[in-house]
């Protein structure tokens, strides 16, 4: 086993553009449910609905690309106003309920072939993200080497990109939580109906809450498509949204930076486990594959199977977070 | 006043009636009451809230059903009555958090029965929780700021910039650890809600809604689930903000805490108010007497026992 | 006062003590299952006899050519005829296959099924012939073109015919629906959790089914394989239905035991335990896809049955015979809760805890009750859905149906949730009729999101009090 080639991999992958679009969704889904207790179960509707707006600005209504990030914009705008105005009146389960049906049923609607001229249907949409790739101060084809971290040209103007995101999100979220509004949101986390006996608006601040943080996965699904070159619905498999969860349980929702860390471990942790498996010495490969199927297939499941896993240990001993003190846990009445 | 309610080597043994320094405030509101008719639904010199022709009903079942209350200003009201009296459930229907079926209720003389709850916060009328809501996962200084109403820095644009509410921010503040002082809480400042023990929930609460500079004050049972020594703080605390000049409408089971502090008290039963008085009289009424006894309560009417002990004596309540 | 509470606790719990219920709940349920498996056991030995099965199929992929990509799309639902044998639909790619035994077969494609603004190219090949060799396969071809211009499709439009036909397998999701969405809704009157694991109940129904219908109880376990049905050898559907029921009941047990019983004791948060279920729902996903693969399958027999005509309306008698026992088991389902002693504690359990609680009901054991019984009909639920398409993701294709259909009826109630399914498994059938068949899920949404707007407590559900 190549463990310095696997250590490679797993460095580049801890800075890559898969941690930026997580860190940047779950950062979304921190505002949402870490600080306004939202049970957003439709966070990968929200990515989708900014990487449909990048496509289909180009793809359906021949504007640029540039005009295509206000589209996705207001994609995940319309979203949100459509998923919390029937439900963030009434308790916590029935977001929950409409988020996690909505993802899938978004997913269905963008491939359905009616919308073919419009969203590419089931083959997605291509050939958008040029204009993006044009301003780029490195080689698009070129390899970069520093230190352990590998990336192409292209990749690498995607994460430093994506990087100057994450931190202009964190800088907001962080601003946003010390100030009057934050504390009002994180009252009405622990509690709407004492928050409202004080004269705050609990519905407008949640219906903040889900638009802020969806705008904020809407840009990681714009970074995500543009990074990948085109918009697949397929991509926006509602198990991504788990994923995203994962991670910021395992970072410890309600802190600025859980995101981030959450989205580092968790993807490292993949990608080591998924080197390690596919690099196995064929003696232990062809054990595994009679005694438990392993398989290639297999090998690309095991990342549903863990956050399965992970999310199911995560909530039961550790709903803080693997940094979280018990401390806190034990005032977790909710 | 009263420092040594958290301090457990002064408590006072038992918490009898006659411990209770009811001197320690004016009465403002003393005489008002009497020129008004002992019956349910009698007129106010001037009243601050009006429920007339409230009826709240759950799948069949009348909740509430009360014809014609007025709540007189600047008293200390008392809402009693046997446990399922709907006494909560009204007062979900005074608050905005639940709407009735039918009725309406006004505050100084407007419309509030459509009203938000919030909006009605903001209006001047804030009310606390049978079931304490401290915010368990924020500071009791960050609890106190919250009851500020009119903050700027509660929109969420201006509250991207700093400058725009830093001092309404530091206002805020200082009447917060003014009202931490008042209630003797400065200590916990700076500790998570969630570790209060259930009186300084009580009385966190009862502070944070005073940050809301309220007119109307509603507490729905204060005293639920507090030692006898913090109960007499908290009952100094009420008095204290009819001295204010607050209206102040509480629910409460013990008759003691009921005749110490109230200057009204409105008897509800199975949804409806069946009997109106000052608190001397009201023990005596015999359709308050006969709704406790009917309804095999295990309240406490009379002087004697204390609270939550056996209630099968409930009928010997006097006046 | 508190006394007298304590002697109705005691002489309360001498009922609900021992195994009693238990005992009560597993015969009740044994009861239910062997009686439908007798009524269908006899049709099916009589039907396997006359429809053996067949060596080869007859395949083909129907799609058309899209204007605005150029590209192959696929259609999926429509009706494929093999004379003499039966009738399939497509599935998401398009694809249908028909296991025939050799011999020479006409092949049919029913114009009415295609979606609006296809139609097939050439009027005269709505019936084709084909020849099966043994041992090869026949691939047939039906040219499908965007357009009205080929068949005008008459049937495409609202005659008494289509909604006839359209009510009929409403009727079908909607039983089948209830039976998934029952336990969802009374686990969450017991125990206030939304379960997002129980769609995987109805996958695990349907998968167990399969797998009981290919290797019986023991067969992959290698030196049990030459042991005779049912340990070794596999089991004629109708058994393997049954098997599959048993082990989503056992499964249900083994979930509330292992995971939730645990962490209501030790005081794990409602939101905590919501999460819990979704790690669940994805574990329990990800593995059946890891063991049973991506494509979809059928079980041994019954895949391709001639659809019997009654009236305007044509259904598959495999689907008639499993919406009637679908109607025994609601009906069962309903008795039970009215009648019977486990059945009132649930109902009780359901609608105010605290209070049953203090009547001494054992919660604890009623919660377990509800996750035994829910989990056994969503897995009856899932090995019926199963007779068309076996599918590893099966459940949550349908759990945005099944919440709908739960919000709908109103949350905690059993009935809420059995009228729910029938008004959604109704209104997505009837929805074709006017939308594309591709998007007639999305109508679930919007029945969920105007439920919610204007009626949040469900159409059978009470207001809920606060405070």
């Amino acid at each position: 086993m190549d463990w310095g080639f696997i250590f490679e991999r797993v460095m580049t992958a801890a800075i890559g553009p898969e941690v930026i679009v997580f860190a940047l969704a779950a950062i979304g889904l921190n505002v949402q449910f870490g600080y306004a207790g939202l049970l957003n179960f439709g966070q990968v509707g929200f990515m989708a609905a900014g990487a449909y707006g990048v496509g289909m600005a180009v793809y359906w209504l021949n504007i640029s690309f540039w005009w295509g990030i206000g589209l996705g914009l207001v994609y995940a705008t319309v979203l949100a106003m459509l998923l919390g105005v029937p439900t963030l009146r009434l308790r916590a389960d029935y977001l929950a309920i409409v988020t996690i049906a909505s993802s899938e049923t978004i997913r269905l609607f963008v491939r359905w072939r009616g919308n073919s001229g419009r969203t590419g249907a089931s083959e997605g949409i291509g050939e958008f993200a040029r204009p993006f790739y044009d301003l780029n101060p490195f080689d698009n084809a070129a390899r970069y080497q520093f230190g352990p971290f590998n990336f192409l040209g292209r990749d690498l103007w995607v994460v430093l990109v994506g990087w100057i995101l994450v931190a202009i999100a964190l800088l907001l979220v962080w601003q946003w939580m010390r100030s009057p509004w934050g504390r009002a949101l994180k009252a009405i986390r622990e509690d709407e109906d004492a928050a409202r006996a004080l004269g705050k608006n609990s519905y407008v601040y949640k219906l903040q809450a889900l638009l802020i943080g969806g705008l904020i996965a809407s840009v990681a699904g714009m970074l995500q498509v543009i990074q990948k070159a085109a918009v697949q619905p397929d991509t926006f498999n509602p198990v991504i949204t788990f994923m995203i969860w994962t991670i910021l349980i395992l970072g410890g929702p309600g802190r600025v930076w859980s995101p981030v860390v959450g989205s580092m471990i968790y993807w490292s942790l993949i990608v080591f486990l998924e080197n390690v498996l596919r690099q196995l010495p064929p003696g232990t490969r062809s054990t595994l594959e009679s005694t438990i199927k392993l398989s290639d297939f297999n090998i690309s499941q095991f990342r549903f199977i863990l956050v399965g896993l992970g999310l199911i240990l995560l909530a039961r001993y550790r709903p803080q977070g693997i940094f979280g003190s018990r401390e806190e846990m034990a005032l977790d009445d909710r | 006043m009263t420092d040594e309610a958290f301090t457990p080597g002064l408590t006072a043994g038992g918490g009898g009636a006659a411990a209770l320094r009811a001197t320690e405030y004016d009465n403002p509101v003393a005489g008002v009451f009497d020129d008004v008719e002992q019956v349910p639904g009698a007129a106010k010199p001037d009243p601050i809230l009006v429920a007339d022709g409230v009826v709240k009903t759950f799948g069949g079942l009348t909740a509430v059903d009360v014809a014609h209350l007025e709540i007189q200003r600047g008293a200390i009201t008392a809402l009693i009555g046997p446990n399922g009296a709907g006494k909560t459930t009204f007062f979900n229907l005074l608050t905005g958090f639940d709407r009735p079926d039918r009725g309406s209720v006004s505050l100084e003389g407007e419309d509030i029965s459509r009203v938000a709850p919030h909006r009605l916060a903001r209006r001047g009328m804030v009310r606390t929780f049978q079931l304490t809501k401290a915010l368990s996962r924020m500071t009791v200084v960050d609890n106190m700021k919250l009851g500020a109403t009119g903050q700027r820095g509660e929109s969420i644009w201006r509250s991207l910039l700093g400058p725009l509410w830093s001092a309404q921010e530091s206002e805020v503040g200082e009447r917060a650890e003014e009202l931490l002082d008042r209630f003797n809480m400065s200590h916990m400042a700076d500790e998570f809600a969630g570790t209060l023990s259930g009186g300084q929930r009580k009385l966190i609460e009862m502070a944070r809604a005073l940050m809301t500079d309220p007119k109307l004050v509603m507490l729905d049972e204060p005293m639920a689930g507090v030692n006898p020594a913090l109960t007499q703080s908290l009952l100094g605390h009420v008095k204290g903000l009819r001295a204010e000049g607050r209206s102040v409408i509480f629910v409460e089971h013990d008759m003691d805490v009921v005749r110490d502090i109230s200057d009204w008290v409105v008897v509800m039963a199975e949804g409806q108010i069946i009997a109106e008085g000052t608190p001397d009289s009201i023990g005596k009424n015999q359709a308050v007497v006969d709704a406790y006894l009917g309804q095999h309560h295990d309240q406490d009417l009379s002087v004697e026992s204390p609270a939550g002990g056996s209630s099968d004596e409930v009928g010997e309540s006097d006046g | 006062m508190v006394a007298q509470g304590q002697r109705d606790v005691s002489g309360e719990r001498r009922i609900w003590d021992g195994s009693a219920s238990r005992v009560r709940i597993a015969r009740l349920m044994l009861g239910l299952l062997m009686s439908a498996l007798a009524a269908v056991g006899v049709l099916a030995i009589a039907e396997r006899a006359a429809a053996s099965e067949g060596e080869q199929t007859i395949f083909g992929v129907i799609s058309f050519t899209s204007e605005e990509s150029n590209e192959r799309v696929p259609i999926e639902g429509v009706e494929i005829t093999v004379e003499g044998v039966g009738s399939v639909t497509t599935d998401g790619d398009g694809a249908f296959s028909i296991p025939v035994e050799p011999g020479e077969y006409t092949v049919s494609i029913d114009p009415a099924t295609l979606p609006p603004g296809t139609s097939l190219r050439d009027l005269d090949r709505v019936e084709l012939s084909a020849l099966v060799e043994p041992g090869r396969d026949q691939r047939v071809l039906f040219a499908v073109v965007a357009g009205e211009e080929g068949f005008t499709d008459t049937s495409g439009g609202i005659s008494l015919r289509r909604v006839a036909q359209l009510v009929a397998n409403g009727l079908k999701d909607g039983l089948y629906l209830a039976m998934a969405a029952i336990g969802l809704s009374l686990i969450f009157g017991t125990t206030g959790l939304t379960n997002f694991a129980h769609a995987e109940m109805v996958t695990w129904g349907m998968l167990s089914t399969y797998f009981f219908n290919f290797y019986g109880l023991a067969g992959v376990i290698g030196f049990l394989a030459p042991l005779p049905g049912p340990f070794g050898d596999g089991v004629p559907v109708v058994f393997a239905v049954v098997f599959g029921a048993i082990s989503g009941g056992v499964l249900g047990w083994l979930i509330n035991r292992v995971l939730f019983k645990g962490a209501r004791r030790a005081g794990v948060a409602l939101l905590s335990q919501m999460l819990m279920t979704i790690g669940l729902s994805i574990l329990m996903r990800y593995l059946m896809l890891y063991f049973f693969r991506g494509g979809p399958r059928q079980y041994l027999e019954y895949t391709a049955q001639r659809a019997v005509s009654i009236g305007p309306i044509q259904l598959t008698p495999k689907d008639m015979i499993a919406m009637a026992l679908s109607v025994v088991i609601l009906t069962g389902v309903g008795l039970y809760l009215q009648r019977t002693k486990m059945g009132k504690a649930m109902r009780a359990v359901s609608d105010n805890r605290e209070l049953a609680e203090s009547t001494g009901i054992d919660v604890e054991r009623v919660i377990s009750n509800v996750w035994v019984a829910g989990a056994a009909l969503a897995a009856t639920a899932g090995a019926f859905y199963g007779l068309t398409t076996v599918r590893w993701d099966f459940g949550f294709r349908i759990l945005l149906l099944m919440f709908a259909a739960v919000v709908l009826g109103g949350l905690g109630t059993a009935y809420g949730a059995f009228m729910g399914a029938l008004l959604v498994g109704l209104s997505i059938s009837l929805s074709t009729l006017f939308i594309d068949a591709e998007l007639k899920n999305m109508v679930a949404l919007l029945v969920l999101v105007v439920v919610l707007l204007f009626r949040p407590q469900g159409l059978f559900g009470r207001p809920e009090r606060i405070g």
